[in-house]
């Protein structure tokens, strides 16, 4: 059996950034269902948030000032001392990146520039033109090859196993060989990203199921958060790729069939640099009153920017909009509408990316630390994919060579490889059922419909209703034809059960939450209510469903106010 | 319109020998040829194995041959093509795993020859990141836009004909990081591509700049990195470089 130290699902920058820190005397390896440079944050574009206090404008920018913009930004559901320490190395870890060969656009003098973005009161989001991400995951890549970190890719794990509550290895599809596989490991760390795609509107990636999150529930770990979905203002009419929030910060205007730019009457001073919550309600509004094109989006409008500035900035957003629209973004408006973007809550850990299974850590979107609350700001994703990231892989090598892992388990992790095998079995012999991608579009739609950026209880209760007949309906899924190998039916079957589990504890979570906070926007509560709802969601598996309970925010140096802006 | 797809299929070791199974199906205005292909896989024929996942052409997984053209399924526009039938088949010069699907270990292996990662002067990161102006910042920006999708392999006659040969992407990689500012490899490391399996291999017929869906230019790393390998070597003979 193939064995470990430490293993890590997930080659993304989360995954990745874990790797390199964790203790090189450790035997470490990555798993991952693609190759790591296929991962969704290579999609990411405008930036990552530090408070290098290069640009003219933020000479007195501090990362106490980019703390209290990104607990603000929350709605004051982030942790506090969490998101400080997130801020606090943000700058450290932009220069390391720096030396590790990132290459950032520059400012006269040859220091990282800097761009403005949402809910930030100062330029601090650096950046690579509008491919930020992409540079980003190749240098971390690059980097996991010069120290030759074991990675094996498209193996896609589908079970964590914990005994006495401890983790104590993985079993996984293999998909190049079609087996079901059995891995040992003294400790885990979870980089697997979002859910996005159980909506139908993302901008994700189309592997982005959240399966991660799903298995870490299902091995007795708290969800947090999950009522909080981000839907990001500015996706690309009819295809939901992502135009960068950049787009906003290099100046561009979100116009609606009148001609005018309605964020003057949502948010007044920050205008289209509102966050994202904010601006993606404005602009929902501004279609359900009729002010929007076909009654299906708005512009985002670019052409004063010039063809110049467009070209040496946004070069990937004009890419795009070609490519995918037939439009060239600095002759025509963008048409945009919101989409599923990101997800504020996932698996419950702390601020070391522990979690209560002894020896499982997580990081990334995958993980809730909190720092992004109820709402996170643009550029502060992959910040916390990198420092946690980090965070994760100083804390499980850590926890090895302090002693405090199980002992080999190696016979009870090739049981339950074997369970899964034999699953796979008899779902191979049978000859008909449902088909498991009709189930995950009618998935898709539900949640679009009944936990979308306005929500109410009719709806929500509605959602749980439809989620249950899903389910029902998924236990006789089966598999057409014969394949084993690459049989990425048996995958999305498998991802299928997880993502059922998502939705309810996404659905449960904002009916139980009668309060309007960040992204969670309940029409039939539209105030925020920290009396009674300053508080974390936190999410137990059992037989018969989610059990809810609730933690405290730690709040520390800023007492909850309006937000304004 | 109903279209005839003609997808290549091969499953070794079940099947001896790689078939084109035929699926009639009508795409829908605006569909990539990405999205056409999951919905036959969903729809028809489940069993059909191929890469994606970013479905913006910025993670590289779903280069493939299509109407006998290398390109991005998920930046081809179906209608663009024009044509009642679409004959898909997985990259030229790499084995297959399965249908579309390609080992690229060959690929990775170059890639992995040239040391692809940044070599600063130091290991301790400066106090505050390297000092390096725009102008010199930007010459690596043509490079990077490289997504690793690997057509400029697959389009390679000389990849073709010699499976050592490094081929574009590789190159171009190397090309990238030799004249980033920040860089300060050894000449040793710039000299293991001096050679016919190197940079000396390429037959400069330019097919990597014509697939690129990137518009990276390999080709130009290649040139750029034999000028430099020249000048380079004269410096390194007369001892002005370490």
């Amino acid at each position: 059996m193939v064995s470990h130290d430490i293993l890590i699902v997930g080659g993304g920058l989360a995954g990745l950034a874990a790797a390199l820190t964790a203790d090189p005397k450790l035997n470490v390896a990555v798993l991952s269902k693609v190759h790591p440079i296929r991962s969704h944050s290579v999609a990411a574009q405008g930036g990552i948030n530090a408070a290098l206090a290069n640009h003219p404008n933020a000479k007195d920018d501090t990362w106490e000032k980019h703390a209290f913009d990104t607990i603000k930004g929350s709605d004051y559901l982030a942790d506090q001392d969490a998101a400080e320490l997130m801020c606090q190395l943000a700058i450290p870890t932009m220069y390391e990146l720096d030396h590790w060969g990132v290459p950032f656009s520059r400012f006269p003098g040859g220091v990282i520039a800097q761009r403005p973005f949402g809910g930030a009161g100062y330029p601090r989001t650096c950046y690579a033109a509008d491919r930020t991400g992409q540079v980003l995951l190749h240098t971390l890549y690059e980097q996991c090859i010069r120290k030759n970190v074991t990675i094996y890719d498209e193996i896609v794990v589908t079970n964590i196993v914990v005994r006495d509550g401890r983790c104590v290895g993985l079993v996984a599809y293999d998909l190049a060989t079609g087996e079901i596989r059995p891995f040992a490991a003294k400790a885990v760390i979870f980089g697997t990203g979002g859910y996005g795609r159980i909506y139908k509107l993302s901008t994700n990636a189309y592997i982005n199921f959240g399966s991660g999150i799903g298995m870490a529930y299902r091995a007795g770990i708290p969800l947090k958060d999950l009522e909080f979905v981000q839907f990001h203002p500015t996706a690309l009419y009819g295809k939901n790729i992502l135009i960068t929030e950049a787009a906003r910060g290099e100046g561009g205007y979100l116009v609606n069939n009148k001609g005018r730019r309605f964020m003057e009457d949502y948010a007044p001073t920050a205008m289209e640099l509102a966050p994202r919550d904010i601006v993606a309600r404005s602009i929902t509004t501004e279609i359900l009153k009729g002010n929007g094109f076909e009654n299906a989006y708005v512009h985002l409008d670019l052409r004063h920017l010039g063809r110049e500035k467009i070209e040496k900035r946004l070069p990937g957003i004009q890419e795009i909009c070609i490519n995918f629209s037939g439009i060239d973004p600095a002759d025509t408006p963008i048409p945009i509408q919101p989409a599923q973007h990101y997800s504020m809550g996932g698996i419950d850990v702390d601020k070391n990316c522990a979690s209560l299974v002894k020896g499982f850590y997580a990081a990334g979107e995958c993980a809730c630390v909190s720092v992004h609350g109820a709402n996170r700001l643009g550029g502060n994703s992959l910040l916390d994919a990198i420092v946690f990231g980090k965070i994760a892989g100083v804390s499980a090598s850590k926890f090895i060579n302090e002693g405090g892992f199980a002992g080999p388990r190696d016979a009870e992790i090739t049981a339950e490889a074997k369970t899964l095998t034999d699953q796979f079995e008899s779902i191979r012999k049978r000859d008909k059922g449902h088909n498991v991608y009709q189930l995950l579009n009618d998935l898709k739609i539900l949640m679009g419909d009944k936990a979308g950026i306005f929500r109410d209880g009719k709806q929500l209760q509605e959602g749980l209703d439809g989620l249950s007949g899903l389910k029902e309906a998924s236990r006789d899924s089966y598999i057409y034809g014969s394949c084993t190998r690459f049989c990425q039916e048996f995958v999305t079957l498998i991802e299928f059960k997880y993502m059922t589990d998502l939705a309810e504890t996404i659905l449960l979570g904002g009916l139980k939450r009668t309060e309007t906070r960040g992204s969670h926007f309940r029409t039939d509560f539209p105030k925020r209510d920290d009396d009674n709802w300053l508080k974390h969601t936190l999410a137990s598996y059992s037989d018969k469903g989610p059990v809810l309970s609730y933690r405290e925010v730690n709040v520390d140096k800023y007492k909850p106010q309006e937000r304004k802006y | 319109m109903s279209t005839t797809f003609k997808i290549l299929r091969f499953d070794p070791p079940k099947d001896e020998h790689p078939h084109f199974q035929e699926y009639i199906h009508t795409p829908i205005p605006g569909d990539t040829m990405l999205e056409v292909l999951k919905e036959i896989r969903d729809q028809q024929d489940p069993s059909i194995s191929f890469r994606y996942s970013c479905r913006e052409a910025v993670c590289g997984s779903c280069a493939l041959t299509i109407n006998g053209t290398i390109c991005l399924a998920c930046k081809t526009q179906f209608e663009a093509l024009k044509t009642d039938v679409v004959v898909i088949e997985p990259l030229p010069n790499l084995e297959i795993i399965k249908d579309l699907i390609v080992d690229f270990k060959p690929f990775w292996d170059a890639y992995n020859f040239i040391q692809p990662y940044l070599q600063p002067e130091g290991q301790a990161v400066p106090e505050k990141g390297h000092c390096v102006e725009e102008k010199d910042m930007e010459k690596v920006f043509q490079f990077i836009t490289c997504i690793l999708c690997g057509s400029c392999y697959a389009a390679c006659p000389v990849a073709t004909r010699d499976g050592r040969y490094l081929g574009p992407a590789a190159l171009a990689k190397l090309y990238r990081f030799a004249i980033d500012p920040r860089d300060k490899r050894p000449w040793s490391a710039l000299a293991r591509v001096d050679n016919p399996t190197g940079v000396w291999g390429c037959d400069t017929v330019f097919r990597c700049n014509d697939v690129c869906p990137k518009e990276v230019r390999p080709a130009d790393g290649i040139e750029g990195l034999r000028r430099k390998l020249v000048v380079d070597r004269t410096k390194h003979l007369f001892g002005r470089k370490k």
